[in-house]
């Protein structure tokens, strides 16, 4: 796993390539939605692998609850999207259509089998390596996931509770 | 009967509801996003968004007896649905859900999109434009009506209206550390004005004031002027002008659904003898752009600004709870007068608040690191340093471009810009220490915590300042249409005219011809109360009216 990581850093131009390309790959495969973002399968996995690796240390320790509050999250997350310009659902559509690509997904994010079985070490060194990498493209699409995640996470009255946060005034909210 | 395609919902809760109770007195209100055909409507003068520039061109001019109607793009909400809370207010309040950034998505961009614009979901800071920036205007934008003498009636009649004053109560914690820092390095801390009337002192108006404390455009000019018979049509996106020569015949809107994102198909053709465009920086030359309005130099979109702002978290002992009370009531211009106006970029010293979604989404990293950081949450000062761009031929601002028919800003970070990020984050740590900050966070990739002002020196120091690496944001869009004594440095006229249509103005920020150096809502008040007078008397033949 470590080497395909290490190759893909290698890989330069050609990820760059499959970069660009990826999100036009995506759409001439599928039906052009110009509409608003869909979750399907593979994105939805690709997220039940990322959003825990940005929460760790956040989520709670139970198996059930954990599971309850990473897919919460990935609603929110969900919701959050919906409510983006269509022209930037797009771009998200796009980036998780190449996360859902096998090759693109092995070779810039050094994952091998599909994201259900993505271990969170594996999840967690690619999102490293996305958040500091020498393209502007894969930062970004770093940034997005980290908003994402995060944001979802935050907003959750639920999550309060643990970050010391006592919420609105009661009476008002 | 009524054009009102508004339901009125009943009342509930403690707080009274203008908004509600004006509907329920008949006010003309056209939700397109409930029309079921396309819709022609007339006026005499449209007014394209209802933020800080439409607003007050609103109230002036219904005042004048003009037929005013109002369009904006986002939905007509009000205190009965502030409920400080991120998750709904961020997708209802904000431009693409306070998501907006710079074409390269260096820059995170805060703009208000509903009735009421940005005024509704800022923190109510309150400057008169600075006299250096008014001075600069003069100098190289050939402004010379825009003197301070000549403004000051202006802004004080704009401070009156919108009840702008000296804030009463101390500052909460996360305001007070910046001043106490500031006072321990020897600076004199300035103390902000706020347009508050009866202010809770809760901390959430950045979520839409729930109390109707804050005197935003929503609750002051804009049911001004619905009570004079303006019409405002909520959901409606403006798309282009209908231009014959240098006339603007008609304005075509698209109707958005109820989930305000995607059109319904219906369209709004909005006639009218004027056009005033007030969508605020970005929107406002992104339609005229998508209008093909003439721009013989080229201008339009160009020098737009946005105060790039860098941030710094101190951790302290003691609580902060940078959530609770008054956002921003203490500020220090310091570094922006330590040098001169158009040397190396100066910067002027805020706090924020902090809520659990902003700060977690301004914090870098991720992971156990980033939750770390967050169970701190109410030990968190929030610091920050607003750059003072356009005033160096290095600090050219951004271009307006349209990708897919929206307008998106271009705004290089350049290594001018990158001197002053470096700058800005070592005298905000400097100040948290010496505040008492036990550790301090630059908002940037690399950076980790420091515990000493001696540490924090030196790795600041040695921070790589580059796209992607240190976090900037904006909360002020400035520029693009910018106004000018003569074409060649500016598409709009000193009277607000856009110069190559004879019957269009423009009354927002983005006819500021440099950053204001200063949060912008008072600039946008006066200067406009002043072209709106000065419109209202050209419509009418008629002095203007005054709004107190």
């Amino acid at each position: 796993m470590e080497t395909n990581r290490r190759s893909f850093l290698k890989a330069g131009a050609l990820g760059a390539l499959v970069l660009a390309a990826g999100g036009g790959i995506y759409r001439a495969v599928h039906t052009p939605r110009p509409q608003a973002f869909v979750l399907d399968g593979e994105a939805r996995a690709a997220l039940g692998a990322i959003v825990p690796a940005m929460l760790a240390g956040a989520l709670p320790g139970g198996q059930n609850e954990r599971k309850a509050a990473i897919n919460n999250t990935i609603e929110g997350v969900h919701t959050a999207i919906s409510n983006l310009p269509l022209s930037v659902q797009k771009e998200v559509q796009d980036l998780f259509g190449l996360l859902a690509l096998a090759p693109a997904r092995r070779l810039l994010t050094g994952i091998s089998g599909g994201w259900a079985n993505a271990r969170e070490a594996e999840v967690t060194a690619c999102l490293e390596d996305w958040r500091l990498h020498r393209f502007a493209l894969l930062r970004t699409a770093y940034g997005a996931l980290h908003d994402l995640s995060l944001g979802a996470w935050y907003a959750q009255p639920a999550n309060w509770s643990a970050i010391g946060y006592p919420g609105p005034l009661k009476e008002l909210s | 009967m009524s054009d009102n395609t508004i339901p009125v919902k009943p009342v509930a809760g403690i707080i009274p509801d203008p908004i509600q109770a004006g509907i329920a007195r008949g006010w003309k209100i056209v939700d397109a996003a409930r029309l079921e055909a396309d819709r022609t409507l007339d006026a005499d003068v449209v007014i394209v968004g209802s933020g800080a520039g439409g607003g007050v061109t609103a109230e002036i001019l219904a005042l004048a007896g003009l037929k005013v109607l109002i369009v904006e793009e986002g939905a007509l909400r009000s205190s009965s649905d502030f409920k400080m809370r991120e998750a709904d207010a961020y997708p209802t309040l904000y431009q693409e859900s306070a998501a907006r950034q710079t074409l390269d998505k260096g820059i995170k961009i805060l703009q208000g999109r509903t009735v009421g614009g940005s005024t509704t979901v800022n923190w109510t800071s309150s400057f008169r434009t600075p006299v250096p920036t008014l001075d600069y205007w003069r100098d190289r934008f050939g402004l010379t009506g825009y003197d301070s003498d000549t403004l000051a009636p202006w802004f004080a009649m704009m401070e009156a209206r919108l009840h702008v004053g000296d804030w009463q109560a101390p500052p909460n914690e996360n305001n007070d550390l910046l001043k106490r820092g500031l006072e321990k390095l020897g600076i004199e801390p300035g103390f902000i004005r706020r347009n508050v009337n009866g202010c809770w002192n809760l901390g959430y108006c950045g979520m839409g004031c729930p109390t109707n404390a804050k005197q935003s455009m929503l609750v002051t000019t804009i049911p001004s002027a619905l009570d004079h018979g303006a019409t405002l049509v909520t959901r409606a996106r403006a798309e282009r002008f209908v231009l014959r020569g240098e006339h603007a015949d008609e304005l075509l809107c698209s109707a958005l659904g109820l989930d305000g994102v995607a059109p319904t198909g219906h369209v709004l053709r909005l006639r009218a003898k004027h056009f005033v465009v007030a969508g605020g920086a970005i929107n406002s030359p992104a339609l005229l752009l998508r209008s093909g309005a003439p721009d013989p130099h080229g201008l339009l979109g160009k020098r737009s600004f946005l105060h790039p702002t860098l941030i710094s978290a101190g951790i302290f002992p003691q609580r902060v709870d940078a959530y609770a009370g008054a956002p921003q009531t203490v500020y220090s211009d310091h570094f922006l007068h330590t040098g001169p106006i158009d040397g190396a970029i100066g910067y002027k010293l805020e706090a924020p608040p902090l809520h659990p979604v902003l700060l977690s989404t301004t914090l870098n990293g991720f992971g156990q690191r980033h939750a770390e950081i967050m169970r701190q949450f109410p030990h968190i000062n929030g610091m920050l340093a607003l750059l003072r761009d356009g005033f160096h031929a290095e600090s050219p601002g951004g271009t307006v471009k349209l990708k897919d028919g929206a307008g998106v800003l271009d705004y290089p970070l350049n290594d001018f810009l990158w001197d002053g990020a470096r700058r800005a984050l070592l005298t905000m740590a400097e100040i948290q220490f010496a505040a008492g900050a036990k550790a301090v966070q630059p908002a940037h990739e690399t950076a980790r915590s420091y515990a000493s002002w001696a540490e924090a020196k030196r790795e600041i120091a040695a921070l790589p300042q580059k796209l992607h690496m240190t976090r900037v944001a904006s909360a002020h869009v400035m520029g693009g249409c910018t106004m000018a004594g003569d074409a060649k440095r500016g598409v709009v006229a000193p009277d607000g005219r856009y110069r190559e249509l004879s019957n269009l103005s423009v009354h927002d920020g983005s006819l500021f011809p440099t950053s204001i150096g200063a949060n912008p809502q008072l600039s946008i008040y006066g200067i406009t109360a002043r072209l709106a007078s000065g419109l209202a008397q050209a419509l009418t033949g008629k002095p203007a009216p005054r709004v107190v």
